[in-house]
């Protein structure tokens, strides 16, 4: 370790103002700081500091989002060879699900580090560990067969216009993953949706169509998986939000570490929840012909991505809502909409994208008048003092 | 009546080298007023290098309230007058005599004389200082009314001082202090204690005070979440606030007639051979106090706590304000994979380290090693986790960073104090030095309402 220490001490300066890769620093920084904890120690304030840091946080979530990524791949082959009728074993799933996603993960996590390095460079910052996250996220968002281009140009989208043009991690008003999704979505719908994107080189005669897409056509019931399988994640969907079962394991991870907001999640789980029983009840009086209205509600929570959201991608703190009342606001009103726009929309079959991305918009408006009922307060009693 | 309060938002950090319950007298030789102690000050000097002084001469006073003076703790020689960049007065430095004399200022039963002459006799000995203000934690103003005034009576931040045993035996300065202070205020003189512990008579038996119990993790000793929870500070209040050693001042003016700057001080800290406590003088020099006690190598000597102290040298001198001296070591290294590798025995308020398993009473040797570099703001919902007050801390501090008056006002920057956001500067995992961005919003109000 002495040596590797002794080398970049020997190159450094080359790297700093005035050096022959000065244009380089941010990037040798980010490797440098990847390999070492830096020797800053503090100058003002406090003597002593957490050892908690944006790296040690990210890769927390990071970690999180691995058993679905794991699952993801291994679900990838095993619809595919489902659709084409093969049997195949977890380590043939696995390795042709492999295959398929790892070239997404590299794509997403390349173009949108080269950007993050880019602009740290122009700016004369450091790289931000922010995108640990949102690279790893994207890939899990997409349909399997989502052709490689097509991830490159949502990314940078997504890092460029969805995060830079703001300031960078820590100042963007969406999530910079789902605006890639959103991206993916709005720009070639037709990759992003219908029963033919699920499942990778689907056989043609298979109905390749996720149990969301059959109600949006309001096909009855009994074609849905069994609430087991949609729960395990023995289902067609983007590649990371099939299992329900793997996401909350993540959820756990999130939450013992305290890195992801517990407000957050519940409340997404109980206004989607609360919704969905409301429409249970008035179903048959108000709209009989609506499948959607009659699915028993708890299956909103375990279909397309209403978990993954409610847990990965509610709770980024940089586009939630800050404040914790605001975060049950918040929270509540993305289970309320994505349950609204997957019942009542009749173009989209998945509503959960939607509902984060607009409570994203919302979250500063919300956490407002939070902080407003708070100077209330102490004007109030400012009144009654002087009173 | 008192009142027993719980704060569930803090955290306590054991830190290694506690002070042992032992007091040894010190000669420290050398003592130092630093008017970087008091915020807000402007000082005008009234000596020369090689004035002789008495205990309680007039060193300098603050040119905007030029009745607030600072006056000598000992009787000696004065040996330097330090300035720093642009010729501001960093320290005023006094050789003492072996021989100690005061300059007599009455004795008097604080009971039975008039406000005014308390307020005057406390002016004029340079005893007046120890008394400070919120809003904006500067020496109070002898003119204002304060609506109350709070006596913290215990120390919760790391290695904080037992103040039972440096007011043992003291009960009669005590009470004279507190009688001194019943008079500067119209209000209730509080002091505040924590629930459960067997406190010092001194504390329990006082007169004229109200007590109120605290229970819970560090800040609950802080006097800002005191003050918070007891009676918050409304736009255009004022309250006042002190420490028991800083009434033990006040009393031994009315009971000797002299500024006897006498302080208890504990020298604490992992690096420290055997804390314990010393019996020495307001701004104290530290080097023969730490001579021969702290283990070799790079460390860092703290006036005060590892949380809100300032870094001194090994020959500086202690704080006016400051009951500890801590000494940790320097962190000034590279870690391999630090951030990665699980981190057994890395003490961290998130859970994200698996050091919590080894539960509450684990004590750590810290280091002053920034663990990380510096972020834009990306987390929420932390700084609330250990921040007691009925403020939302990141929407204040983003409205001092943006400089916005109006805002800092309407979210309760009168009530705070840059100590109030020590553990949060502590926890952040941005690393921004949220102290100093606390304390630019302070003055910056300050000037706005001056």
């Amino acid at each position: 370790m002495k040596a590797l220490r002794n080398i970049i001490d020997n190159i450094k300066p080359q790297f700093e103002k005035g050096g022959k890769f000065s244009y380089l620093q941010s990037t040798f920084e980010a490797f440098e700081t990847f390999l070492y904890v830096p020797n800053h120690t503090t100058k003002l304030g406090s003597h002593i500091r957490d050892h908690i840091d944006m790296k040690r946080t990210m890769s927390v979530v990071v970690i999180a989002l691995i058993p679905a990524l794991l699952f993801g791949m291994w679900n990838v082959g095993y619809q595919h060879n489902l659709s084409h009728g093969e049997a195949a074993g977890i380590i043939d799933n696995f390795l042709f699900g492999l295959i398929k996603v790892l070239p997404i993960v590299v794509v997403s996590y390349g173009v949108g580090l080269g950007i993050e390095f880019i602009f740290a460079q122009f700016r004369g910052h450091e790289v931000n560990e922010g995108f640990l996250v949102s690279g790893m996220l994207i890939p899990l968002l997409v349909p399997p067969d989502t052709p490689l281009w097509m991830v490159a140009i949502a990314t940078a989208f997504a890092v460029i216009i969805g995060k830079e043009v703001f300031g960078g991690t820590g100042m963007n008003i969406l999530n910079p993953a789902l605006t890639a999704r959103a991206f993916l979505f709005f720009a070639y719908p037709s990759d992003m949706s219908g029963d033919k994107v699920w499942i990778a080189e689907k056989a043609d005669a298979y109905s390749g169509a996720t149990p969301l897409g059959n109600l949006l056509t309001n096909q009855p019931f009994e074609t849905l998986p069994s609430a087991s399988d949609m729960f395990w994640g023995f289902i067609p969907g983007s590649i990371g939000e099939t299992s329900t079962f793997l996401i909350l394991v993540g959820a756990v991870i999130l939450l013992l570490t305290g890195i992801g907001s517990w407000r957050i999640m519940l409340s997404v789980f109980v206004g989607g929840f609360g919704l969905a029983t409301l429409f249970n009840f008035i179903g048959p009086y108000v709209a009989p012909d609506n499948a959607y209205m009659a699915l028993p509600a708890y299956y909103h929570l375990i279909m397309g991505g209403f978990a993954f959201g409610a847990v990965f991608m509610a709770t980024d703190p940089v586009s939630a809502s800050q404040t914790n009342k605001g975060k049950w606001i918040y929270g509540i009103l993305i289970g309320v909409m994505a349950v609204l726009i997957r019942v009542l929309n009749p173009a989209y079959p998945e509503g959960m994208m939607l509902a984060i991305l607009l409570m994203n918009v919302f979250a500063p408006l919300i956490d407002h008048y939070v902080v407003e009922g708070n100077i209330k307060k102490r004007m109030k009693r400012a009144k009654l003092a002087s009173a | 009546m008192s009142k027993t309060i719980t704060i569930k938002q803090g955290l306590n950090i054991n830190l290694q080298g506690e002070a042992e319950k032992i007091i040894a007298e010190v000669e420290a030789g050398h003592y130092a007023i630093k008017p970087i102690d008091f915020h807000g000050v402007f000082p005008k000097l009234l000596v020369h290098e090689g004035d002789k002084v008495k205990a309680g001469t007039q060193i300098f006073y603050d040119k905007y309230r030029d009745n607030i003076k600072f006056s000598s703790p000992v009787s000696g020689t004065v040996k330097e007058i330090r300035r720093g960049a642009k010729r501001a007065l960093l320290e005023v430095s006094i050789e003492a005599d072996a021989e100690q004399s005061f300059i007599d200022f009455g004795i008097a039963d604080p009971n039975s004389i008039k406000r005014e002459a308390i307020v005057e006799k406390m002016l004029e000995s340079g005893v007046w200082p120890v008394i400070r203000q919120r809003p904006y934690t500067v020496i109070a103003n002898p003119n204002d009314e304060p609506k109350a005034i709070f006596i913290s009576g215990f120390d919760s931040a790391p290695l904080g001082v037992d103040f039972d045993l440096i007011v043992h035996g003291q009960g009669e300065a005590f009470q004279a202090g507190v009688d001194a202070l019943k008079k500067l205020t119209p209000g209730i003189v509080h002091l505040n204690l924590p629930a459960g512990d067997a406190n010092s008579k001194v504390f329990t038996n006082s007169k004229n005070v109200q007590i109120n119990f605290f229970k819970g993790p560090h800040p609950a000793g802080n006097i800002g979440t005191q003050i918070n929870k007891l009676d918050p500070i409304n736009k255009g209040e004022v309250v006042w606030h002190l420490k028991p050693q800083e009434v033990l001042t006040i009393g031994r003016l009315f009971l000797e007639g002299r500024f006897n700057a006498e302080r208890i001080i504990a020298l604490t800290g992992s690096e420290v051979i055997k804390p314990r406590y010393f019996k020495t003088k307001i701004g104290a020099s530290i080097a023969e106090i730490v001579k021969e006690n702290v283990i070799e190598g790079n460390v860092r000597y703290i006036s005060g706590n590892a949380l809100t102290g300032r870094k001194i040298d090994k020959v500086g001198f202690v704080g006016f304000f400051d009951n500890l001296i801590t000494v940790i070591p320097e962190g000034d290294y590279y870690e391999f994979f630090g951030w990665a590798l699980p981190g057994f025995g890395k003490f961290s308020f998130s859970k994200s380290f698996p050091t919590f398993l080894n539960g509450k009473n684990k004590k750590f040797r810290l280091n002053t090693n920034l663990h990380g570099g510096e972020r834009a703001f990306v987390m929420t919902g932390e700084m609330e986790k250990v921040f007691p007050f009925d403020i939302y801390p990141m929407q204040l501090i983003k409205s001092i960073m943006v400089e916005d008056i109006d805002a800092m006002e309407q979210l309760g920057i009168y009530e705070i104090d840059e100590e109030d956001f020590a553990l949060v500067e502590y926890i952040d995992t941005s690393k921004t030095e949220i102290q100093a961005i606390v304390r630019k919003g302070i003055d910056a109000m300050r000037k706005e309402m001056s």
